[in-house]
């Protein structure tokens, strides 16, 4: 399975994020990696969590509008060429990647990328064919 | 100046008599001419020959704006529609419009209240009107048109927008009267600045300032910036358009109201209760001399106070104060009506969207913006910043194309807008008039 990836629209203004990372708090929710797009009016954020039922079901508790997307986690190497290697085999391709956002683990030699692709299969058939490795939901959840 | 000496000057005991006339020739001709009228004047168990005097108007029903719209679009007109020469329309209090007709009398009528009012506005003949009201459906434009031809001025029929042409214009042709809104009226003058065209140096003494409410502290401002004298004029589309009321230039203090053409009154709006002059309420008029579409007590739901007091120009007519309101929800927005009933009918028109909004009234660089705050929801909710702001631009072309006013549409978090037990707060009115 694929990765799903939970998006939350808020408002640009003081104490919106604070406000996701408390209800986080309480319930015991693992955030395993984030991304802020913005706005001036709205900003929209990106989470990847270690419960999405759980998290979806406490946001929407609370009041906020949760989208659920399925992305691409991929393992790169932690290295100069790592990431342009990827792209290059998309743009190839003629894949459009619509955003995509990265963290590093602190164990391992390899960084993970998160891609959001239009056509997720045709993408994850192209990447697995270049030989890079598309991490499954719950190898990614246990990070 | 005066445009009409006798009609202006009259004597108020031959003022009534004519008056009086007029008014029992209109009301027989509505109870006979138009089926709303009968009915409503049958329910209230009143006939024409009731009207004996004038105190007997209040005999008869008010009328409201939704009963124009159940009678869209041409139930209300009190002649065949071959004698009907014009058409304008306003906003109505939903999607549609409210539809008024001119026969080619009534267009005469109306070009000499607008002569009245650009002379008690301080316009003579020699004088080069700017018109940027706008012209079309709105009745702004063709009104001051053809009261300035009527004068026998000379109009520059530039209507609205343009804004740095228009100041092109006023240096190259010399106008010397301006006619538009109060806020287009400023938004000019910070263009000009922008252009470094100074006022100082146009030849503009007059201008003739209406279709949405104003202040004095206003009036400050664009007497300093325009460098001329502004006048407040008054009119609605149901009863005619501009030209129903306008300030002298020698007084400057209240609207001389043409009473040979239209009888005020003010209302209590939630009693219905006639006030006597010098109490505030809401303003209501009824039309004696207009053909295609006379008005019987048209509640206007502007708040007003009128005076009896003759001006020290000369004139016996009656004065409105300036409107300090309206006694319903309606908005202007840069002189186009907008009541906030239609904006949720293109909300709920639009798919995805709830009925959760608001809509915040600002004035931005002298113009009205309106922001349209709605709450955002799973079903037009998507991860990727260009499809929300999409959404956004969706609702945004609709309004514009259903009510003709231009908006900002911002998306905000869901419950964010604050529900309330009976009616929404829907409306921030932030501009200071």
């Amino acid at each position: 399975m694929n990765v799903e990836q939970l998006s939350i629209f808020l408002e640009n203004k003081p104490g919106r994020l604070e406000a996701i990372t408390r209800i986080f708090e309480q319930g015991g929710i693992n955030i395993r990696a984030l991304s802020l797009a913005d706005t001036t009016e709205f900003g929209i954020l990106r989470l990847i969590v270690n419960d999405n039922d759980k998290a979806k079901g406490l946001l929407n508790e609370n009041g906020y509008t949760v989208g659920i997307n399925e992305v691409v986690a991929v393992e790169v190497e932690d290295r100069p060429g790592g990431l342009h290697r990827i792209l290059m085999a998309l743009s190839q391709e003629g894949i459009n990647v619509e955003y995509m956002y990265a963290f590093v683990r602190q164990s391992g030699r390899n960084a993970v990328l998160i891609f959001r692709f239009d056509n997720v299969p045709a993408a994850t058939a192209l990447l697995k064919r270049e030989g890079v490795r598309v991490i499954d939901d719950k190898d990614l959840y246990a990070m | 100046m005066i445009f009409n000496e006798e009609f202006e000057t009259m004597p108020r005991e031959a003022l009534e008599t004519i008056q009086l006339r007029r008014l029992q020739a209109t009301v027989a001709r509505v109870y006979n001419a138009v089926p709303f009228y009968r009915r409503r004047f049958d329910e209230a168990g009143v006939k024409p020959g009731d009207i004996r005097a004038l105190e007997d108007l209040r005999k008869l029903p008010f009328t409201c704006k939704t009963d124009l719209r159940d009678n869209y679009p041409y139930g209300m007109f009190a002649v065949p529609m071959d004698n009907v020469t014009r058409i304008h329309a306003s906003s109505g209090t939903t999607g549609k419009p409210t539809v008024v007709g001119y026969t080619g009398r009534d267009i005469q009528t109306w070009a000499e209240m607008m002569a009245r009012s650009l002379v008690a506005a301080g316009t003579r003949k020699d004088d080069i009107v700017h018109n940027a009201y706008g012209y079309g459906l709105f009745t702004g434009g063709l009104g001051v048109h053809y009261g300035a031809e009527k004068l026998g001025a000379s109009v520059i029929p530039i209507s609205g927008g343009n804004t740095k042409r228009q100041v092109m214009i006023m240096k190259d042709f010399g106008p010397t009267v301006l006619t538009c809104t109060p806020s287009y009226a400023l938004h000019v003058a910070e263009t000009a600045e922008e252009m470094r065209v100074s006022f100082r140096d146009l030849k503009f003494k007059a201008g003739i300032f209406g279709a949405e409410p104003w202040s004095e502290r206003m009036r400050q401002e664009i007497e300093r910036k325009l460098n001329l004298k502004a006048m407040d004029i008054y009119g609605l589309s149901e009863v005619m358009g501009p030209g129903v009321a306008v300030e002298c230039i020698e007084d400057q203090s209240g609207l001389h109201i043409f009473e040979d053409h239209f009888i005020p009154e003010i209302i209590n709006p939630r009693t219905g209760e006639v006030l006597p002059f010098g109490t505030p309420g809401e303003l209501v008029f009824t039309t004696i001399t207009k053909e295609a579409f006379p008005v019987i007590r048209y509640r206007t739901r502007d708040l007003s106070v009128l005076h009896p007091e003759p001006c020290r120009c000369g004139r016996t007519i009656v004065r409105m104060g300036r409107i300090q309101g309206r006694s319903d929800d309606m908005l202007i927005i840069r002189g186009v009506n907008v009541f906030p009933s239609q904006i949720e009918s293109v909300i709920m028109e639009t798919r995805k969207f709830e009925p959760h909004y608001q809509l915040v009234v600002e004035r931005v660089a002298n113009l009205d913006q309106l922001t349209v705050r709605v709450e955002v929801n799973e079903r037009m909710f998507s991860d990727a910043i260009k499809n929300l702001q999409s959404v956004e631009r969706e609702l945004e072309k609709n309004i514009r194309e259903t009510l003709g006013v231009t908006t900002v549409v911002k998306l905000v978090e869901p419950k964010s807008i604050q529900r309330s037990e009976g009616k929404a707060v829907r409306v921030i009115d932030q501009r200071n008039y």
